[in-house]
Formats: C-alpha cells, sequence, structure tokens
C-alpha cells in the first residue's frame, strides 16, 4: 500500500526539511520500516534500544490513535495517512520532596 | 583546534514572553505548567513569536496514565510532571501553521526545583526543539534556561537564550 508519513517538527531535520513522507507496507510497523531505512537518523528518536516504539511516540491512522486499532500490526489501505505525534513529557527530579521533617 | 557552530545558535524571546511564562508558572504553582513555543527558525536564531498555555494533562490522572504511564506513581504527580493534552496541541500546531508559525519548542515549570533539566526531562526530549525551563521558587519565579537535547541523546545542552524588549518583524521571504 502507497502511503503517506507526516513528520513532526522536530524530526524535519532528518527527512531534508520535509513534513510529509511516501511510503510503502501493508501494516503501520512496515510503513515505518520503510520509513526509517529511507532516513534512518529517525531511527534513534522514535525507537527506544530494545526496538520498540518510544512510549512517547503516538501514531495515528488517518484520524484514530493505533492503540485502540491493531497497534503497530494494524492494517493500510493506499492512500492512508500515517501521522507521527509526540507527546510532550517531562518534569523536575524528585526524592527530597518524600521526605517530611516532623515540626 | 575544531570549531563547531550549531545552527540555530540561540532562542530569542521577548521580556513579556518571560513574564507570561513566571505567570503561567505562578499561576499553576505548586504544579508544573507548560505550554508551546510558536515562531520561526530564521537559520541564525529560533525566534519566538508567540506562546500557548497548554492544559497539564498529569492533572487528570486516569488519561495520563493511558497515554504516558509513570514509573513511579507514588513519586510521580502533577507536581513533578507535566504532559502535553495532546488534543490541544495539535489544534495549535495546525492554527500556528496557517498563520506561518512553527512550534519552534515547549516551556514547563519546576516549582521548587532548579531550571536544569532532570533525567525524565531528558529521557521524553525530541530533537532541535528548545525546551525552555523556570524555576518557580514559593510561588515567585527563579532563574530560567533554554535547552536542546544532544544529537545523541546522551545529554542536554545548554541554549544561549537572546532577551530583546521587542521582536523584530518577521523577514519576509
Amino acid at each position: 500500500m502507497a502511503v503517506k508519513v507526516i513528520i513532526p517538527t522536530p524530526l524535519r531535520q532528518y527527512t531534508d526539511k520535509r513534513d510529509s513522507i511516501e511510503t510503502t507496507g501493508a501494516t503501520v510497523a512496515e510503513a515505518l520500516a520503510g520509513l526509517t531505512t529511507q532516513y534512518s537518523a529517525l531511527r534513534r528518536h522514535l525507537y527506544n534500544e530494545e526496538g520498540k516504539l518510544r512510549s512517547f511516540v503516538n501514531i495515528y491512522l488517518n484520524d484514530e490513535d493505533i492503540r485502540y486499532l491493531q497497534k503497530d500490526k494494524t492494517p493500510l489501505n493506499d492512500n492512508d495517512v500515517i501521522s507521527i505525534v509526540p507527546s510532550i513529557a517531562g518534569g523536575a527530579a524528585f526524592g527530597y520532596r518524600a521526605i517530611e521533617f516532623p515540626a | 583546534m575544531e570549531l563547531f557552530i550549531k545552527y540555530p545558535m540561540a532562542l530569542q524571546l521577548t521580556r513579556a514572553h518571560l513574564e507570561a511564562i513566571a505567570d503561567h508558572g505562578a499561576r499553576d504553582y505548586p504544579s508544573e505548567c507548560c505550554g508551546v513555543l510558536l515562531g520561526n527558525d530564521t537559520g541564525l536564531l529560533k525566534q519566538v513569536r508567540e506562546l500557548a498555555a497548554i492544559r497539564n494533562l498529569r492533572q487528570d490522572q486516569a488519561l495520563a496514565e493511558e497515554l504516558l504511564p509513570l514509573a513511579q506513581p507514588e513519586l510521580e504527580s502533577e507536581r513533578n510532571r507535566f504532559l502535553m493534552d495532546p488534543g490541544e496541541l495539535r489544534r495549535i500546531e495546525a492554527e500556528g501553521r496557517r498563520r506561518g508559525l512553527d512550534i519552534i519548542g515547549y516551556y514547563h515549570s519546576h516549582p521548587d526545583h532548579s531550571a536544569q533539566p532532570s533525567e525524565y526531562d531528558r529521557e521524553h526530549a525530541w530533537p532541535w526543539v528548545s525546551y525552555v525551563i523556570m524555576k518557580i521558587e514559593a510561588g515567585r519565579a527563579g532563574d530560567y534556561a533554554s535547552w536542546v537535547l544532544a544529537e545523541d541523546r546522551s545529554r542536554f545542552e545548554s541554549e544561549p537564550i537572546d532577551v530583546v524588549d521587542v521582536q523584530a518583524a518577521p523577514e519576509s521571504a
């Protein structure tokens, strides 16, 4: 299947500044594999050391989050649009908060 | 000597932008606040044009857990974690793009904690974009700093901030 992958701003430096890339695949996993073969520098930002999608990488197929479909095994149709949508998260270090001194 | 200059070299924002981040941080204290920096990459600078506050989804634990589970929920909450509402984020990105503005970075507060990024910040960071962190101490704005993830994801690098009174007009293409 021929599909389009929408690239978020932080990753466009690895795709020659292009905001969408055409690729092919029968499933979401195959399409993403095609994308990261074409642009290998994307790989470390999308996948962890075990080769799994990072927890803060959301993948939408058309307008649906693939975690509510068949995850990366979700089958594709021609002209589907896959969006890589970053979860933006962070926060302070912790530890000292757990310590409470009596009054 | 090897000379390596990284572009864009600095984040440029106005005093009013910094005041808006401080106000947001104070308002949401003791929770973390978060938001988006909208602007343009001129090649030399990332120029901030507008800020957009975004809801910290950690205030809705059940929904936040579904999107990005916490490793130690007994120690982590909206007081030391933020997660941007993805729906708001997509809407702001689309609206910005219609007006020629990109998301060039994000800001968040560290209540009663330094403006240094944490391990958790690094693990969840995206490349290229600026991460502005402002310390909010006992409800008042403290130090701030901007950070960019290193290419190999191993650390954050400090990013120079250029504070201006008034932002120059956008460069016409």
